[in-house]
């Protein structure tokens, strides 16, 4: 499977784990279970892990389907720099998150799913991955004028067909002669482009 | 204002006799574990969560009856061919079968939620009654079976208190175990099931998705211990729950009433998993046996940008325009089937697929065919292919129309390959009995890459019309998406010549996309009274506005133009 970036499944079966996580937390803190606050513990863990692997890296190859709204955490996680590139360390990170959640039978199945998921990074990590900001292209504004070098010679308002012959034909041109150089204007104009 | 009941209303009952089902026997068990008298006492120790368990068990118990039953492709082409007779309509339904799997799986993961929750409190109940911090009845009713002759009802028999006491009984209980592995299962399942892993790293959705068989083969198991408990019919008659429940401390003497026995409930989910499971197993062995019988590769034909051509012929396959085929190369995997629409028309004798290589079986697939090298090839070199299918798909439907618009979008146009290469050869064959009077094609392509092996096909087409002085029976449009400045310069020069500059068909080029609702009105305009087939292999985007089109553009009533949508998808 060379061509697989496990990293995206990962990140899937993260995002599932910490939305698992919150429903078991959920579960034992409402229903007051004992030690209880391993729940409280597994909410707040689920919400991390939810946050932090809500915004989808990008794929090396092909384009990638941001998930709804995720610009907002991509900036956040990318403050971080290697902590949230390297996914060694989000592969160590989400199994230590893990770990304390194993204590109640509410929030185990977190546990398992939130290990998986850290097993999935390590072997994206072993292959060399790394999470990559999608970042929006900045727009190309296109140059105005850039292309013209030099400007027309002969700019509107325009006199009458008569008044433009060639010096050639021998007909008066008149001040609106037409041998290169700036137009004269029989009209001042205003320029009105902003 | 269209008519919406034309394209979605048998959908729509489908969905709701599902959902009605659903609800039925929800409230149904719910219900049953509330009030039945044998379930007195276990409500009394379990509270809500008894019943809450238990409705979606029986939801669990429909829906992985259901879920089986869209992927069984054979039995539902069986199904599609022998409803020749039925109208177009039910067999648009069965098209929609990879839909309603998606919709029960995600019933299933909403049920699983339900039941593991209301699992939850069960457990931590159970376990703080039987280590005595719990009301007196419970207490009580969780003492049994600590003395010989007594049946127990309360699962969790050692005494080890919470959160130890509930690990402890999901490890040592069999429903807890499988219970467990059948939801990771599930989850697995589900997130290597979304659409950018299934689009883009096609194997990892299928080894997981394979996972299934676990989740069945426990979910057959999950109930096999009997830990659903109530009280015996006998017992009933002489221990009333109501009366006895308030003095439990005086049971088994003389002046109180006797021990209340009870016993478990047997297991039901197998009697409703069994009949699907034996159904996809024959599914997979027809694909084993189809696999075994020999094909054989007449030729390879290398497409510029990434695409081959593998034409291939094998004893007594018989196929429609459209349909598509699952293919296995043991060379490049052993295990791994892929699907692909098939490229060439029934009429000719052999069938052919167009690959575009994208990942890393197609890469494998390249290679093994000796694609990359450039001298000929021997024909004992080419691969052992296997293959399964032909599997029916919306296409087959086109012939049946008088008036028919397909729309491909980038290599979405393959089913079309095969519909127009049909729809020559049957005019070849003077065909003038062929229902079919008029083609709308609409081919949307990003760039001008895709072009160049269906290029050919058009226009073969168009010369053959021009011949039979029948240029108006296919009207085709290609639009090109993705052009870009300096490619507009170089159309706007060539426009006026009589080819087209990218395709060298008569016909132009279009430049962005279509303007569907004109051409929707206008080909309406054209065709009043008719029913049109409109047939669309692209994203889901695109299938959304053309379904919207197809409604809004349909008139009410029987008679008037309408909009048939047909939509492709793997």
């Amino acid at each position: 499977m060379g061509q697989i970036e496990w990293a995206m499944w990962a990140n899937e079966q993260a995002l599932a784990s910490g939305l698992i996580l919150v429903m078991g937390g959920i579960v034992a803190t409402a229903g007051q279970f004992t030690k209880w606050y391993f729940g409280a513990y597994s909410i707040g863990a689920g919400v991390f892990v939810c946050l932090l692997e809500y915004p989808r890296g990008k794929r090396r190859k092909g384009s990638t389907m941001e998930r709804c709204g995720q610009k907002y955490m991509t900036r956040v996680v990318k403050v971080f720099g290697p902590l949230t590139r390297n996914y060694y360390v989000r592969a160590f990170l989400h199994l230590a998150l893990s770990v304390p959640a194993g204590f109640l039978l509410a929030t185990i199945l977190g546990t398992a799913c939130l290990a998986i998921a850290s097993c999935i990074y390590l072997l994206a990590a072993f292959r060399g991955e790394q999470w990559v900001p999608i970042e929006p292209k900045p727009k190309e504004r296109p140059q105005v004028g850039g292309t013209i070098k030099q400007p027309p010679s002969n700019p509107p308002p325009r006199p009458p067909a008569e008044a433009r012959k060639k010096p050639s034909e021998g007909e008066a041109a008149g001040a609106a002669g037409v041998s290169g150089g700036p137009q004269e204007n029989p009209v001042p104009v205003i320029d009105e482009v902003v | 204002m269209g008519n919406w009941i034309e394209n979605e209303g048998l959908s729509i009952f489908v969905v709701l006799v599902w959902l009605g089902l659903n609800v039925f026997l929800f409230i149904k068990f719910y219900d049953v574990y509330n009030h039945k008298p044998r379930y007195m006492y276990s409500q009394k120790l379990l509270g809500f969560a008894l019943p809450l368990a238990r409705a979606p068990a029986a939801c669990l118990n429909f829906n992985c009856m259901l879920i089986l039953l869209p992927v069984c492709r054979n039995l539902l082409s069986f199904l599609r061919g022998s409803s020749a007779c039925c109208s177009t309509r039910i067999r648009r339904q069965l098209d929609r079968n990879l839909t309603f799997h998606k919709m029960v799986a995600w019933m299933i993961a909403l049920h699983t939620a339900i039941h593991t929750i209301a699992h939850l409190f069960n457990v931590e109940w159970c376990v703080n009654a039987r280590v005595n911090s719990s009301d007196n009845l419970s207490v009580a009713l969780s003492n049994l079976e600590d003395k010989p002759g007594e049946t127990y009802l309360n699962f969790a028999r050692a005494k080890i208190p919470n959160p130890e006491g509930g690990l402890y009984v999901a490890v040592t209980r069999l429903a807890g175990i499988t219970g467990i592995v059948i939801t990771l299962c599930l989850i697995l399942i589900i997130t290597s099931s979304t659409k950018t892993i299934r689009r883009s790293y096609f194997e990892v959705f299928w080894y997981t998705h394979h996972l299934f068989v676990i989740f069945f083969i426990g979910l057959a198991i999950h109930g096999a211990e009997k830990i659903v408990r109530g009280q015996t019919a006998e017992s009933l008659k002489v221990h009333n729950p109501e009366i006895c429940g308030k003095d439990p401390s005086a049971w088994g003497k003389p002046e109180g009433c006797p021990i209340p026995q009870f016993s478990g409930n047997p297991p039901m989910t197998w009697k409703w998993i069994v009949a699907p499971m034996f159904l996809y197993l024959c599914e997979r062995l027809v694909r084993f046996w189809r696999s075994q019988q020999k094909v054989v590769i007449t030729k390879v034909v290398t497409h510029p940008f990434k695409t081959i051509e593998l034409q291939m012929k094998k004893k007594g396959f018989k196929m429609e325009v459209g349909q598509y085929i699952f293919v296995k190369c043991p060379k490049v995997s052993r295990l791994e089937w892929h699907p692909f629409t098939l490229t060439s028309a029934p009429e000719e004798d052999f069938f052919s697929i167009h690959i575009r290589i994208v990942g890393d079986w197609t890469e494998g697939l390249f290679n093994a065919c000796g694609c990359d090298k450039q001298e000929f090839q021997d024909a004992w070199k080419l691969p052992k292919i296997a293959v399964d299918g032909p599997f029916g798909t919306a296409s087959e439907d086109v012939f049946s129309y008088e008036v028919v618009m397909l729309v491909g979008a980038g290599i979405g146009v393959t089913p079309f390959a095969s519909i127009l290469k049909s729809v020559w050869y049957k005019y070849c064959n003077n065909a003038t009995n062929l229902r079919l009077k008029k083609i709308y094609f609409y081919w949307l392509c990003r760039d001008t890459h895709a072009f160049e092996w269906f290029a050919d096909l058009l226009q073969l087409l168009e010369t053959q019309m021009q011949e039979r002085n029948n240029a108006g029976f296919l009207s085709y449009n290609i639009y090109l998406t993705g052009w870009d400045e300096s490619q507009a310069d170089h159309f706007a020069v060539h426009h006026d010549e009589e080819k087209d500059v990218i395709t060298g068909l008569k016909q132009k080029t279009l430049y962005g996309r279509p303007n569907w609702d004109n051409e929707f009105k206008t080909i309406a305009g054209q065709h009043p009274n008719t029913r049109i087939g409109v047939f669309l292999c692209g994203p889901e985007a695109l299938a959304e506005t053309l379904s919207k089109q197809c409604i809004s553009n349909s008139e009410s009533g029987p008679r008037g133009v309408h909009f048939i949508f047909n939509k492709e998808n793997f």
